[in-house]
Parts: C-alpha cells; sequence; structure tokens
C-alpha cells in the first residue's frame, strides 16, 4: 500500500504514524526482519572500514538521480575507493514537516535500488521530523561498512615519482547537473548527474593493478582540490596535462557561463587513482573495459616537487590550489 | 584546431616573444576577462620574467567606490526598496559592510542574472521600488539603458537604477597622463571594444604615443596580442591595431551606442583606489530622471566613506604599480573567503585570478 499525503509531525512522535511510516515506506523498500530491534546484527571481519557522510542536497532530485542515490553512492564510493568491500549501510532521516511522502517514497525506493546494484544491505536506520522551517525537505545520512581483504593498504601518501595519474570518467557531470536543475538559467543541455556506486569499477582496477597507490573519488572540491590533497600527503608534485583531461562540451560551456572551473566540480561517480607505471595500461584498460569507467583517461603523472601543476592547453603552467571556500553550496 | 598544433603555435608565440623581449617591458590590460586568461592558461611561466603583463582597472565591481556602495546600502535600508544586483557586486566591501552582510539583517537585496529580470521584479511588486545596481563597462550599459528604455515605455515607474557605469578609454589615457606608471602598450578589452570599435583608442595611440591592440581572449589571441605589441614597440611605432578582428571594427555597434546615448550623458566618475577621472561615467539623460535611483530613493550618500581600508593594495595593483602577489596582505589576511579588498572579491578582480589561477 503506498502511503498517500504529506510528513507531519506525528511521524517523527515514535507512536503509530511512525510504525506505520517505517512499514509502509521504509521497509517496503529496503525490507528488514519482522521485528525490528534497537540495532542490526551482522557478519564481521578481521579488518573492517567505516564511514559516514551526510546529504543536504537541493533540488532533491536533479537529472541522473536523487537524494538517496546520492546518499548510498556516496557512503559506497568512500569505502570503495578504500579497497574496502562495501557491506552493510545505515540511513538517517531529517524529515522537515509537509514534505509530499510520495517524494519520501521515490527516495528510498530510489535508495533500495541503488543499494541492490552496489550489491550493500541498509540494515538500520531513523526518522526524525522538524516542523516546517526547520529544514528544507529532506536530508539524509548514511554510514557504511565494508571488509577489508587482507594485505590491502591503499593511501594517498604512497605515491612516487613516475606514477600515472588516472581518472575513470569526464569530470564536473554531478556538479553542473545540480546546478543547472536548481538555478535554469534557461540553460538547456545534455546535463546529467554521474552519481553511480563505484564498488564493481574499484575492484575491476584492484584485480587488473594490484600496485594502486591509492584511490579517491572527487567528490566536493572536484578533481583538482583531490589531488592537491595527494600530492600534499605524498610530498610530490602532480602534473596534469590539461586537454588529456575529459570534460563534456556541455560541462564545459555550462560551467564558463556560471563562472565554475570543472577542475573544481564535484563527481559523484568517478575514481581519480595513482598507478605505477608499469601497471598504468592495465590500469587503464580495465577501466575503459567497464562501463562505469568507459570514459577513463590518463590525466597526469607524479614527479619529484611540490603541488599540482596544470600543463596548459598552451604548454603554460598554472599552478593549482585547493578550494577556498564553497564553490558551489549544497550540491551533495 | 587539434590539440598538437595548439601547443605548437603556442610555443611558436612564446620564442617570437622571448626574441622580442630584451629589458623591461610593461603590457597592461584593461580586462577582467584578459586578467583571468593570462592566469588560466599560465602564461606568466612561460614569457620572459623582465615582460611584465599588468592588470589595469579592468574589473568594473573593482572600481566602483565605496561611497556608491555605502549610499546603495543605505536605499536598501529603506522601508520598501528592493536592491537588486548582478552577484559579483554581493561580497564587496563598502566602508564597513557588504550588501550580502546587509541582506543577512534584513534587507531585501536580490541577485539578478540581467536588468531585465529586476525590472520584471519592479512590474511584479508595483507598491516597492526596486532599485538596480548599474555596474559596468560599455559592454554592460547598454543593456542597462535598452532596459530603462523598454521600463519608461511600458509604465513601470517604481524601476530605477543606481549609476555607477565607466567607460574605459579615457580611464586609460588618465592612467598613462598621470606618468606614475610605465606602460609600454595596451592589451585593449576584446569585449568591449565590440561595442565602442577600435577607433575609440586612436587618441590615446596618436597622442600618448602607447601602441594599443585589440585583442581576443584565447590563449593564442593573447599571445598574438603580445607579440603586435612588442613588434610595434620594436619599430617605434604607436597604432590601434586589432588583433581579435573576427569580432571587432574600427566603428563598433552602431545600434548599441545609440542606445547608450540616448540614455546617458558623460559624467565625471570616481573610480576606487584610483580616483574621480573626468568624463569616465555616464548619467541619465533628462527623460529618464525619473528612474535615476539617487533621485527615486532620497537618502543621502553617507560621509566619510573609507574606499580601501588601510594597507590594502587594491589602488596601487589596478594602476599598475603592482601585481597582486606584491601586496603584503594578498593570500595571507585577504583571501577570496576573508577578501580585504574589493580586487580579491569579484571573479574577474586581478588578486582573485592570482589567487584562484596559482599566484601569476
Amino acid at each position: 500500500m503506498s502511503v498517500q499525503g504529506t510528513i507531519t509531525l506525528d511521524h517523527g512522535e515514535g507512536g503509530a504514524a511512525t510504525s506505520r511510516l517505517v512499514r509502509d515506506v521504509f521497509l517496503r523498500h529496503l525490507g528488514g526482519p519482522e521485528v525490528l530491534e534497537d540495532a542490526a546484527i551482522v557478519a564481521g571481519a578481521e579488518r573492517i572500514a567505516l564511514t559516514t557522510d551526510t546529504f543536504v542536497v537541493r533540488p532533491s532530485v536533479f537529472p541522473g538521480g536523487d537524494i538517496g542515490k546520492l546518499a548510498v553512492c556516496g557512503t559506497v564510493n568512500d569505502l570503495a575507493v578504500m579497497g574496502a568491500e562495501p557491506r552493510y549501510l545505515s540511513a538517517g532521516f531529517i524529515l522537515e514537516e509537509g514534505l509530499e511522502i510520495a517524494l519520501l517514497e521515490q527516495v528510498v525506493a530510489s535508495m533500495a535500488a541503488t543499494a541492490a546494484e552496489a550489491c550493500v544491505r541498509i540494515v538500520t536506520g531513523d526518522t526524525k521530523v522538524v516542523a516546517r522551517g526547520e529544514a528544507d525537505g529532506l536530508y539524509v545520512n548514511t554510514s557504511g561498512v565494508g571488509v577489508m581483504p587482507a594485505g590491502r593498504t591503499l593511501s594517498s601518501a604512497s605515491c612516487e615519482p613516475g606514477d600515472a595519474v588516472l581518472v575513470s570518467g569526464s569530470i564536473g557531470e554531478h556538479g553542473t547537473a545540480v546546478m543547472v536543475a536548481r538555478e535554469g538559467f534557461g540553460m538547456t543541455g545534455d546535463f546529467k548527474s554521474d552519481c553511480q556506486p563505484l564498488g564493481d569499477l574499484a575492484r575491476a582496477l584492484l584485480a587488473a593493478a594490484p600496485g594502486v597507490r591509492c584511490m579517491r573519488d572527487p567528490t566536493r572540491g572536484g578533481l583538482a582540490t583531490t589531488l592537491v590533497e595527494i600530492a600534499l600527503a605524498s610530498k610530490v608534485e602532480i602534473r596534469l596535462r590539461e586537454e588529456t583531461i575529459p570534460v563534456r562540451g556541455a560541462v564545459r560551456g555550462a560551467c564558463e557561463l556560471l563562472g565554475l572551473d570543472p577542475l573544481y566540480v564535484a563527481c559523484e561517480g568517478r575514481l581519480i587513482a595513482v598507478v605505477p607505471a608499469d601497471q598504468a595500461d592495465a590500469a587503464l584498460g580495465a577501466l575503459r573495459s567497464h562501463p562505469r569507467g568507459a570514459g577513463a583517461a590518463s590525466i597526469g603523472e607524479v614527479r619529484e616537487g611540490k603541488g599540482l601543476v596544470l600543463d596548459t592547453r598552451v604548454g603554460g603552467l598554472r599552478p593549482l590550489i585547493a578550494l577556498e571556500g564553497a564553490q558551489l553550496p549544497r550540491i551533495c | 584546431m587539434s590539440q598538437p598544433d595548439l601547443r605548437e603555435r603556442a610555443e611558436r608565440c612564446y620564442d617570437k616573444i622571448a626574441a622580442l623581449v630584451s629589458g623591461p617591458v610593461s603590457l597592461m590590460e584593461v580586462c577582467g576577462t584578459h586578467t583571468m586568461a593570462i592566469s588560466r592558461f599560465g602564461i606568466r611561466a612561460r614569457v620572459p620574467e623582465t615582460l611584465r603583463l599588468l592588470s589595469g582597472p579592468g574589473c568594473p565591481v573593482c572600481v566602483t567606490p565605496a561611497s556608491q556602495i555605502d549610499h546603495l546600502m543605505a536605499m536598501a535600508r529603506e522601508p520598501g526598496v528592493i536592491v537588486t544586483t548582478f552577484g559579483d557586486m554581493l561580497r564587496v566591501p563598502g566602508s564597513k559592510s557588504s550588501l550580502e552582510q546587509e541582506r543577512t539583517r534584513g534587507s531585501d537585496i536580490r541577485v539578478v542574472y540581467s536588468p531585465h529580470d529586476a525590472m520584471e521584479i519592479a512590474r511584479a511588486a508595483p507598491d516597492r521600488i526596486v532599485v538596480f545596481m548599474g555596474v559596468g563597462f560599455e559592454t554592460t550599459s547598454p543593456t542597462i539603458a535598452a532596459t530603462m528604455i523598454k521600463a519608461l515605455a511600458a509604465g513601470i515607474g517604481n524601476f530605477c537604477v543606481y549609476p555607477a557605469f565607466k567607460v574605459v578609454p579615457p580611464a586609460m589615457d588618465a592612467l598613462v597622463a598621470s606618468g606614475e606608471t610605465r606602460i609600454d602598450g595596451f592589451i585593449c578589452p576584446g569585449h568591449v571594444s565590440t561595442i565602442i570599435g577600435s577607433a575609440a583608442y586612436e587618441p590615446i595611440a596618436r597622442d600618448r604615443k602607447v601602441p594599443c591592440v585589440v585583442t581576443g581572449f584565447e590563449a593564442l589571441d593573447v599571445l598574438e596580442g603580445v607579440i603586435l605589441l612588442l613588434e610595434q614597440r620594436a619599430a617605434g611605432k604607436a597604432e590601434v591595431q586589432v588583433q581579435y578582428r573576427r569580432a571587432v571594427s574600427p566603428e563598433g555597434n552602431r545600434t548599441a551606442l545609440d542606445i547608450l546615448s540616448r540614455t546617458f550623458t558623460p559624467c565625471d566618475a570616481a573610480w576606487r583606489g584610483i580616483g574621480v577621472i573626468p568624463g569616465t561615467g555616464l548619467e541619465p539623460r533628462e527623460e529618464f530622471l525619473s528612474m535615476d535611483a539617487r533621485r527615486r530613493v532620497q537618502v543621502e550618500m553617507p560621509k566619510d566613506a573609507v574606499d580601501l581600508p588601510a594597507g590594502c593594495g587594491c589602488g596601487e595593483v589596478m594602476r599598475g604599480l603592482k601585481v597582486p602577489t606584491e601586496c603584503a596582505m594578498f593570500g595571507t589576511a585577504c583571501t577570496p573567503s576573508r577578501p580585504i579588498g574589493p580586487c580579491m572579491v569579484s571573479t574577474e578582480g586581478a588578486c582573485a585570478a592570482w589567487y584562484r589561477y596559482g599566484r601569476g
């Protein structure tokens, strides 16, 4: 049975209304045990990876995804790029009084579908309702647990001169899609978030190139900020060759109009990998032969030195620094 | 053009530039888009150190005096007034506050993407007075003039404009005339020149003996513009040349210029960090006086404006006396998230471009 109407403060009081919401929206889509206990008991492992992330994106639904899909992908991807096998998620919701339950249901169904795609289970959750005006629609928090295979250590501090820098697809897609959906600006075009779970892509990459130094997903702050962090952690220079960085024309154009630099615009379905030179071809091949990494490219190399430097398309050299302040608020 | 071609052509330009530079040379651009392009393409790293590429007063937001921002904020505090502005203006510090800070204190200040949007706000709220902050060079002012003409015809009597416009060529002339900066050539603004035409720079080349090249915004455009200026200098010439031929004619855009002169008349204008430059402002003609925000909203311009805070180098940067990194506060006390001077705020400001695109 589908639930009609809007969220009321009653839905957050822990009584009958809460129970109905949990049963008819959350459990209906996400599944769960007959009797709900205060914690989920799951299988463990020698080493686990644990991460958490909170999602406040506006609008809640955007081309290519919604806050539910994003909340699953964001946390799954944080686990995956650490080399962990994502297994379990928790989901916490803050709902604003007056939220259409149909929208909530759409978001929850999207979480269920994305979790299935990512082979993770959402095993515990929580809902709170706040009065109208005290939140904006709905916010979602997810925490995730992944299993770390024995002996696997990936670290941003382990890159060495000569290593190759790869990205798994075109950058700036998510931030641009959300910005265009939100502000409109009368722009039309092929804008779609790249939001997708990356567990299987990361696994394929690690199988083909076991020497991968590190992987990162360039979310807030984008490609540039993430690579600045890696360069800093490894005490090396990373030099990017501008024309090799995949940016779609529509994204480039929209960013130009909005005064944004695609190098700093968030991705939600891309990974950056730093790999030893002798495994670079194998790594790139593995990414490109996977549907989630078809647009992968080798974009630069690690050198002796310091920081992130862009070798521009006209041979100029431009140091790239970490993003200052919020380029785009509330995109994830 | 394929990428290898582009790189090869750029390399040939760097070689030419290196061959043409044999001592200190200072070229100035007076357009925020050039400021950004030079930094974004990393060009400074590839030209001789003795070639200084200076940013002049090319960012209209940056040169808007604190007194006018203060005045606008005072208007915004009046009951019934809605202030509308391009987003760039929002965070620019006035003497004590910014439009953004005023907004958090309850003033109705809205960002619009065109003056037409501001006019529509006025149409939808006939019981309010909607002030549009008229900031911009000749690229922007014709659009605002056209909106004023339209609003007048449509009888939208609650729409008005705060005239803070600037015109570029006389300001360039004044910089040379001041004699305080060495300027061996002007990289003339591409966009502004599509409106005013390249002929507008003739007096600067002829009377001040400073070469002028109207230049486009792609990397090769900028490099070619620099080469043309250096070649003129080597040949002892001072002429107006157009590198940006695909967009700029000598006479400019007649329609836009007609709209402009129908609506506005030249006046003296204060440039932030520089001072008053005769004939570089625009104020509404008689017919449009009712749309002059300074008449429509009767609020005194606050006294004792502080144009630039102590220690801020924006004035020197915009007069070409310093590059941003030569300001003691650059990147330390003054950053884009905590800007002290106007050039660190606007994306087209020299300091913001240097900061964002890595110190050069």
